[in-house]
């Protein structure tokens, strides 16, 4: 079997340098094609209308004035009447026509009666009085347990003693399994009663309390105590490409489907099932995608009706991308988490207790729990958590699911500690760090060298900034972790006999940089230049390669382009040998090359030694062992510090980053530019949900207010202050293999700013986002209390 | 009062007099181009067009490109679904974020607040428009160089209205950087990289 490990760091002629990304040109110069972008002869438009309540049952609808409007070539209701629908912007019905405008003018003479029912979109704190909720586990529910590490043993019970509402098939059980629920808790699955789901009254569903250790007598011990109140809002993910799709019946039962996605791979076998044609029959596109950030993994509703539309009308290529107003309603939403915390430390400043209550919601499912404590594993907890139902979009993952919630409320509950302990928090959080288990060592690297970028101890000051004026300086700090272990991913890496290089693999490049990870990692191990390579991505007849989703990418794809890379030059290798007098293994393809290791005299240029290969080129196939074995060019756990700097103008309440850094690990880095574009980005993306983003739904009419981008704010470059980025990198960081990187640096940005905040004006402003209102509000009522 | 109650002037065909009182106050500030029908307003002709589709003659890249277009077609949609022009993106679709910025008579605007009708008479170039076959501008090199992009969504309207700020800012400071690149948004991020873009590339240029 071959030696696929990395490289030694002296002969790695690409990896891990300062590399521009490959598709720049394309991209810069207006040619990049996106699904939005497809625009083929005779494609028709399609557009969808929307529930405009909340919650309500149609009672009629009447397509017959769209169906006889010229120009319209299909109209097809998408839920009929006597359905019920949960949320303002839900799919009720769809035409395709010749162009837009006659699309519109259709969708507004289709006639729907509703029978207008009770919403409820608050996720204000729920009522103490809630009874604990009983009812049989839905899907949701079970995964909330074991996204929030619910010992197993408490998952069992629960499940015996109350039931689920789902019937896991064997698919699903093998997949939670392989995601890492125990097979004890696989088996409980198994063995569960079925239970009918309750038509429940109460949008509140609170699960039982988890306990730890012996949190009160730690609290009645404790030298500090603090409470506080923490939290984030529900926020979009204004992907800037709305989501899409468009399809094209080739012929009876061939399907051709164009959609912005994370998910290339992945898409088939979701649009072959409700269609009832043979998965293999569909082939999936997509070269560019304009943002996904978790939100773009199947056809969703709207792209299985443009294969429906297709479909009546003679097959003809249709296309729908949503409104802005229908992206920023339903195409995906981070749920909001909040919490009411108790922390305790003892006199040395080790934290010994942990207590919250935290609520949010993720529309009409759960939503996750945020795992609360995050990072830390104080000795003696209780927490509980409540999921509250409403009649929104359901929440889609969103860069780092439920961990930016849980650092918002841990990291503000830790600074309020060290606030009152007149301690430094980098002090209190060093006291500390043996509590974050295996990152530990890697957080005790990277907190001096964030303090030392943001010039801690020189600028740092106790809570509440005592110079004059109406503008308040602070700082806040934050960390994080995540997983990130690369995908299942597969590769397909051909020799032509000229020398060129062709790679063909089922993923896609979000602006990650995937196709420079992937040329990179190539050309570094067949020793030739990046321009040799041609590579072939988003398509789903390639090898398949997983969905972009939890940082696991670059990961896969460089490891499974590694391998195949490999394979290749070995069988090159075993070619070429002769013609060098020399046995395969004693050969190396080094800087335009293959020659004898150590006697660069019997060398043949790479185009020399492909044309050894015949006529014929050669394809090698590269294939990342499965899941349950131990990884081996990957790998699974970061760790990352951040640090804001703020100015709080107390008199408007408007807060500006002056400057942040991020110091961030992932591991092995294939490309320094991208990945601290990663970090820079996701500071930027931080800044905006931290201060400016938040979903706004009307209590009265149920419906968002701000779904455009003049009032769902994004920042703007006016915003971002100065971002420094340091990426960890050497020993103890790049023998670890490849990590993802794309949730971990979005986690802090949120917490690190609210704590500067803090530490600025003296008071806590509870919840992001941080607006004016609110930090005016915190400073009148002295950081007391605060309404979501 | 029933649509055919109304009196002088008399509109002429397939314009309804409910049309013509929307219309009567733009007066006379219509060019009179081929295609739109012309009524009488107060006693001045007034160029009417629609509501169906009517001839359309722009001017992009240099180029003179035909159409039959609705009046209400905006000059984003008829680029990019008419002429396959698709750099400019359409994403906010209200004149808030920039990504279909484009250059009309040299001044950067965003295409999907103009009509494609009045846009005509007026040179309009789209970043397509602003190379020739692969050759990339300064800017757009710096764009790669700084890596000022990552869905690369927001990146044609980022580098038309970069290409006209810097044009009028050759030396730009931090705070003209801050005001003239306010106008487009970015999702990923990328601000760092395009705020290093407009600080730099005149510097690189004037340099060599």
């Amino acid at each position: 079997m071959n030696d696929y490990q990395w490289p030694d760091p002296a002969t790695r002629p690409l990896l891990g340098k300062r590399i521009s990304r490959v598709d720049g040109p394309v991209k810069v110069s207006g040619r990049a094609k996106y699904t939005y972008d497809y625009n083929p002869d005779g494609l028709l438009a399609g557009k969808i209308l929307r529930c405009p309540y909340a919650h309500a049952r149609i009672t009629s609808i009447d397509i017959s004035a769209a169906e006889k409007m010229p120009g319209v070539k299909a109209v097809r209701i998408i839920q009929p009447a006597g359905t019920e629908i949960f949320w303002a912007g839900d799919e009720v019905a769809a035409v395709a026509a010749v162009d837009e405008p006659t699309a519109e003018d259709a969708i507004r003479v289709i006639k729907v009666q509703y029978e207008v029912l009770p919403h409820f979109v608050s996720d204000a704190e729920p009522p103490k009085n809630i009874a604990l909720d009983t009812g049989p586990l839905s899907q949701d529910d079970f995964e909330d347990l074991e996204d929030n590490q619910v010992p197993d043993e408490q998952v069992i019970a629960t499940i015996k003693k109350n039931g689920i509402s789902f019937k896991p098939s064997d698919k699903y059980l093998k997949s939670t399994q392989e995601s890492g629920t125990s097979a004890s808790v696989v088996q409980a699955l198994r063995e569960a009663k079925y239970v009918e789901g309750a038509t429940s009254h109460s949008p509140y569903k609170k699960t039982a309390v988890q306990k730890q250790g012996e949190p009160d007598k730690a609290f009645a011990s404790a030298a500090t105590v603090v409470e506080g109140l923490y939290g984030a809002s529900c926020i979009t993910h204004c992907c800037l490409e709305t989501h899409g799709m468009a399809t094209e019946w080739t012929a009876e039962k061939d399907l051709v489907v164009h959609i912005s996605t994370q998910n290339v791979s992945g898409v088939a076998p979701q649009v072959a099932e409700p269609l009832g044609i043979p998965a293999g029959n569909i082939q999936v596109l997509e070269q560019y995608v304009g943002g996904g950030f978790g939100s773009k993994w199947g056809p969703d509703r709207w792209g299985m009706t443009t294969a429906h539309l297709s479909k009546s009308a003679g097959g003809k290529p249709v296309k729908i991308m949503l409104e802005r107003a229908a992206e920023q309603e339903v195409a995906g939403m981070r749920p909001s988490g909040y919490g009411r915390v108790k922390i305790a430390a003892d006199k040395d400043g080790k934290f010994v207790a942990w207590e919250s209550t935290s609520w949010g919601t993720g529309g009409m499912g759960g939503g996750g729990t945020p795992p609360l404590p995050y990072i830390f594993d104080i000795p003696n907890q209780r927490k509980q958590n409540v999921a509250i139902a409403t009649n929104q979009g359901s929440a889609r993952a969103w860069r780092a699911p439920t961990h930016p919630q849980a650092a918002v409320i841990t990291m503000g509950a830790i600074e309020d500690l060290a606030a009152k302990m007149n301690m430094d928090p980098v002090d209190l959080i060093t006291r500390n760090l043996e509590l974050t288990g295996k990152r530990a060592d890697t957080y005790r690297d990277e907190l001096p060298i964030a303090a030392e970028m943001m010039e801690w101890k020189k600028n740092w000051h106790p809570r509440g900034d005592k110079a004059a004026g109406p503008v308040k300086r602070g700082l806040g700090l934050s960390m994080h972790t995540w997983g990130g272990r690369g995908h299942n991913s597969e590769c397909d890496l051909t020799i032509h006999p000229d020398g060129s290089v062709e790679i063909k693999m089922g993923t896609q490049d979000l602006g990650t940089g995937c196709r420079t990870v992937i040329t990179i990692v190539a050309a570094d191990t067949l020793g030739i230049p990046m321009e040799n390579v041609k590579l072939l991505i988003g398509n789903s007849r390639y090898p398949v390669s997983g969905g972009s989703g939890g940082s696991t990418t670059t990961g896969g794809v460089s490891a499974s382009t590694r391998r195949a890379a490999v394979e290749a030059r070995d069988q090159l290798f075993a070619k070429v040998a002769p013609a060098l007098k020399a046995r395969p293994e004693e050969l190396e393809a080094v800087n335009g090359t293959v020659r004898v290791k150590g006697d660069p005299s019997r060398s043949l240029s790479w185009k020399e030694a492909c044309s050894k290969i015949g006529a014929m080129p050669m394809t090698a196939h590269g294939k990342n062992p499965d899941k349950s074995k131990p990884p081996d060019l990957t790998n699974s756990g970061v760790g990352g510090v951040q640090m804001a700097d703020v100015s709080v103008d107390t008199e408007t309440g408007i807060v500006r980053v002056n400057k942040m850094v991020a110091v961030q690990d992932c591991g092995l880095v294939i490309d320094v530019k991208t990945a601290e574009s990663q970090v820079l980005g996701a500071l930027i993306m931080g800044i905006s949900y931290a201060l400016y983003e938040e979903k706004i739904l009307d209590p009265v009419t149920g419906r968002m207010l701000n779904p455009n981008m003049e009032f769902y704010r994004l920042a703007g470059i006016a915003d971002i202050g100065e971002l420094k980025v340091h990426m960890m990198t050497g020993k103890g960081y790049d023998e670890r293999g490849v990590i993802g990187l794309a949730e971990p640096p979005v986690i802090s940005p949120g917490a690190s700013i609210s704590n500067a905040v803090a530490n600025a004006i003296g008071v806590r402003v509870p919840f992001l986002p941080l607006t004016p209102n609110r930090v005016l509000e915190a400073l009148e009522q002295g950081g007391a209390h605060a309404r979501v | 009062m029933k649509d055919n109650d109304a009196r002088k002037p008399e509109p002429v065909s397939g314009v309804t007099r409910r049309d013509f009182m929307k219309i009567s106050g733009i007066g006379v500030a219509v060019p009179l181009l081929a295609g739109p029908t012309v009524v009488q307003a107060a006693g001045e002709d007034v160029a009417v067009s629609g509501p169906g589709k009517v001839p359309v003659e722009l001017t992009v890249n240099g180029k003179k490109l035909n159409a039959q277009l609705e009046p209400r077609v905006t000059l984003l949609d008829a680029l990019r679904d008419n002429f396959n022009l698709t750099g400019a993106k359409r994403v906010c679709d209200r004149g808030v974020c920039g990504a279909c910025t484009v250059l009309m008579d040299g001044k950067t605007m965003y295409a999907c607040s103009v009509l494609a009708i009045d846009a005509q008479a007026k040179k309009i170039t789209t970043v397509e428009g602003l190379t020739e076959g692969d050759a990339l501008t300064p800017v757009m090199q710096a764009f790669i160089d700084h890596d000022a992009q990552q869905c690369g969504f927001c990146t044609p309207g980022f580098i038309v209205a970069t290409t006209r700020f810097l044009e009028q800012h050759p030396n730009p400071t931090a705070d003209d950087v801050r005001l003239g690149l306010s106008g487009n948004f970015c999702r990923c991020g990328t601000y760092n990289g395009i705020r290093a873009v407009a600080l730099a590339t005149t510097r690189e240029g004037r340099s060599s």
